[in-house]
């Protein structure tokens, strides 16, 4: 006992420099003071060079009218709105084009990443081919591929190609009908949800009866049913209240309709094949990590390549998958950003522009890198959670 | 990386220099422009990325223009020399803060004075070296029948970010009860290339600056510059605020411009005006005995004669740029000498 009791109190005998405590407690406190201390100074610095320079700094010019139009406005935008609402309308337009982006990228990446394991060999060199272009293209030449495509193939609006459905396409875009949604058009949505509601019901029930007699349940067929059926009987049932609002020609453009425009519809397929390369080799990665052995016991057990493929690998993919698969999210929202090349209104281009109209750069640089933070660590977050939830649960 | 790719790294660059910069100077007054740039032994001059007549490089990589030539005759003035001048090329976006941060000494882009700019943004503007206005441009071929700019309700506008264009632009329409589809870019040749390749119906800026654009588009008689000018346009070049040395030697460059057109000093005939016995012009030639009007800018005597050799008066510089020596043809219109019924007025040297 003795013995140990010296040799424990032995480090501090010395000098109080050799205690790795007081040692560590020392480091800790000096970085954190230096650290604060150039922060102070960086801030200090930038307000007294400002006021030196006799620049305007603060962010009071949020509220004064911006001026200058956007061309795409999820939100009520007119130039005699604020500067604030003319980020917010940015920040939508980046939200609109990361969201629709990652939905098609990740239904592009993994038709590809599995198409990559095909039996068929056509399919897979044609796989395999895609991922090698895209993944070695920088995306901006593919967004100029696309917006360059758009603007030199297609014809000038007084000669637009007309599709099915009063649909038009031409230079200025992809013209669509509008549904114009009539008296009584609610029913279809309470019909629509009451449906969601059903179906999750019956496949609840369905799994529980599997667990206790084995017997299986057609819930996919039973739900499809549900939630298309039950909104065209509600529609029916009201009467058929829908209109739709189609494209007509006027002097210069397409008028009515649903309009997509070209920067968008170039971003978003730029983005997304760009991204789905990507996904595709995660995804491929992701197949073939999970061990040929479970394969093989799933069709001993009996099942046939289908359900193996749906209850066996994916879901064990999925767990090598997700973590890499948020990465790329993070990545396509923030490539998002090259938008100002062609003229898409994202954050930062009318951050841009605000910044340029007010010549409070410091302001402007600041509010993006806020705002680019904050979405990539929502987006991380939603990922954590799915993650959360994949991960395997051991019992 | 490409060539676009290298732009947008250097916009976001510029940007954050430009925080970096301000975070990082020293708080200590710095020294003052003149003799900074005096020491690097030339002068940093803010540019265009190209507009024809005021600031493009030539085929031989060389900038040429108005906006181009006011910064070799600071030069002149300040070297008596009219090539110590580097150029940096920028775009609308990028201008002030390349001036705030101390990257360029003079801001030579067609750029609009404006109130704000002048008290807001940390620069102070020399003078007009071109009134201009803001107009519209189609293409009549594809849009006959369009011949007003009051006609273009619902049409597709092609313009650049970040400009008083793109601000007049909306109240424009809004004044008229119009509709439009903004198209917007950061960069010119993006705004030339959207237009020429048919994405927007009309394309604006300033006058001037249409009728540079419209030579560079693939068939540039199809396309007519509308008549209606819609905004007051002031060009001219800007300082950085609080050094006023260096300011007035900018002013004072651009009032001999315009001193030696009205009192007939030409890129040819200043050596022998050397030798005239008219008052007025051995001031401005620093040739009156005792005369010390050009140290008292802190500079020399013969700074006018030096500013002449370089680029000639101011109406030899319009005319090579813009003017008849040039593709633009532009006539001098308001931007004639107050004599001849212009807007163009030089207080005296004296």
């Amino acid at each position: 006992m003795a013995s140990q009791e010296i040799l424990r109190e032995e480090p501090s005998r010395g000098s109080f420099i050799n205690d790795p405590r007081i040692r560590s407690l020392f480091f800790q406190t000096l970085v954190v003071v230096l650290l604060f201390s150039s922060i102070w100074w960086i801030v200090h610095n930038v307000i007294e060079n400002l006021q030196r320079l006799h620049i305007a700094s603060g962010f009071g010019f949020l509220r004064s009218r911006a001026g200058f139009d956007i061309s795409d406005t999820p939100i009520a935008y007119t130039s005699d709105s604020t500067y604030f609402r003319a980020l917010v309308v940015g920040l939508l337009n980046t939200i609109i084009v990361a969201v629709a982006g990652i939905v098609l990228a990740t239904i592009v990446g993994f038709t590809i990443g599995i198409g990559r394991l095909s039996q068929n060999w056509l399919i897979r060199k044609i796989c395999t081919v895609y991922v090698e272009i895209f993944r070695n293209i920088p995306p901006l030449l593919v967004i100029f591929f696309w917006y360059s495509g758009v603007l030199a193939v297609l014809p000038p609006p007084r000669e637009s190609i007309h599709l099915p459905f009063g649909s038009f396409l031409n230079q200025r875009g992809f013209y669509l009908p509008r549904a114009v949604w009539g008296d009584g058009s609610w029913l279809i949505g309470v019909a629509l949800l009451l449906a969601i509601a059903m179906a999750w019901f019956v496949a609840h029930r369905a799994r529980q009866r599997q667990k206790a007699t084995g017997q299986q349940f057609p819930v996919f067929w039973t739900s499809l049913a549900l939630i298309v059926g039950l909104p065209v009987l509600a529609f029916l049932l009201g009467g058929m209240p829908l209109t739709f609002d189609f494209p007509k020609q006027s002097t210069f453009n397409l008028t009515g309709g649903f309009w997509i425009k070209p920067e968008f519809l170039s971003l978003l397929l730029a983005l997304s094949f760009y991204t789905a390369a990507f996904i595709a080799e995660i995804v491929r990665a992701g197949i073939r990590g999970v061990s040929k052995g479970q394969t093989e016991a799933a069709a001993a057990l009996g099942l046939r390549s289908g359900p193996i493929l749906r209850l066996v690998v994916i879901p064990q993919a999925m767990r090598i998958v997700i973590p890499p698969l948020t990465s790329q999210y993070l990545n396509l929202t923030k490539n998002s950003s090259l938008a100002i090349a062609i003229g898409y209104p994202d954050l930062t281009a009318t951050a841009g522009t605000v910044l340029n109209q007010t010549g409070q750069a410091v302001e402007g640089v600041f509010i993006m890198m806020i705002a680019y933070l904050v979405l990539s660590l929502v987006t991380s977050l939603v990922m954590n959670i799915v993650n959360a939830r994949m991960a395997l649960v051991e019992r | 990386m490409t060539e676009k790719g290298l732009w947008v790294m250097k916009h976001i660059a510029i940007g954050i220099l430009g925080v970096a910069a301000l975070g990082f100077m020293a708080s200590a007054a710095s020294a003052g422009t003149l003799d900074t740039v005096k020491q690097k032994g030339f002068i940093q001059c803010g540019v265009s990325t190209g507009l024809a007549g005021f600031s493009a490089p030539d085929d031989k990589g060389e900038w040429k223009g108005i906006d181009a030539d006011f910064c070799r005759a600071v030069a002149a003035a300040v070297f008596g020399d009219g090539s110590k001048v580097k150029f940096t090329p920028l775009s609308a976006k990028e201008r002030f803060t390349a001036l705030q941060s101390g990257e360029i000494d003079i801001l030579s882009r067609n750029t609009t004075w404006t109130s704000n700019r002048d008290s807001a943004l940390g620069l102070d503007f020399v003078g007009i070296t071109y009134y201009d206005g803001q107009g519209f441009m189609i293409n009549a071929k594809k849009l006959p029948g369009v011949n007003s700019a009051l006609q273009l309700s619902g049409a597709a506008v092609c313009v650049q970010s970040g400009t008083t264009t793109e601000l007049n632009l909306a109240d424009y329409f809004k004044k008229n009860k119009m509709e439009y589809n903004p198209v917007v870019f950061e960069k010119l040749e993006e705004v030339n290339a959207a237009y020429d390749a048919g994405r927007c119906d009309a394309y604006t800026t300033d006058q001037s600056g249409l009728y540079g654009i419209r030579l560079t588009l693939s068939s540039p008689a199809d396309h007519v510059v509308l008549p209606e000018i819609i905004s007051k346009e002031p060009l001219g070049p800007a300082v950085r605020q609080g050094d006023d040395q260096w300011a007035h030697i900018a002013r004072w460059t651009y009032f001999a411009l315009l001193n030696a057109e009205e009192a007939g000093i030409t890129q040819a005939n200043v050596d022998e005006m050397k030798t005239s016995t008219d008052p007025n012009i051995q001031r401005i030639l620093g040739t009156e005995p005792d005369g010390k009007y050009g140290a008292d800018l802190g500079l020399s005597n013969d700074w006018v004669v030096n500013i002449v050799k370089a680029v000639g008066n101011y109406g030899e510089m319009f005319e090579r740029n813009v003017g008849a020596g040039s593709p633009l043809k532009i006539a001098r219109g308001i931007n004639a000498l107050w004599t001849k019924g212009g807007l163009q007025y030089g207080p005296p040297i004296r």
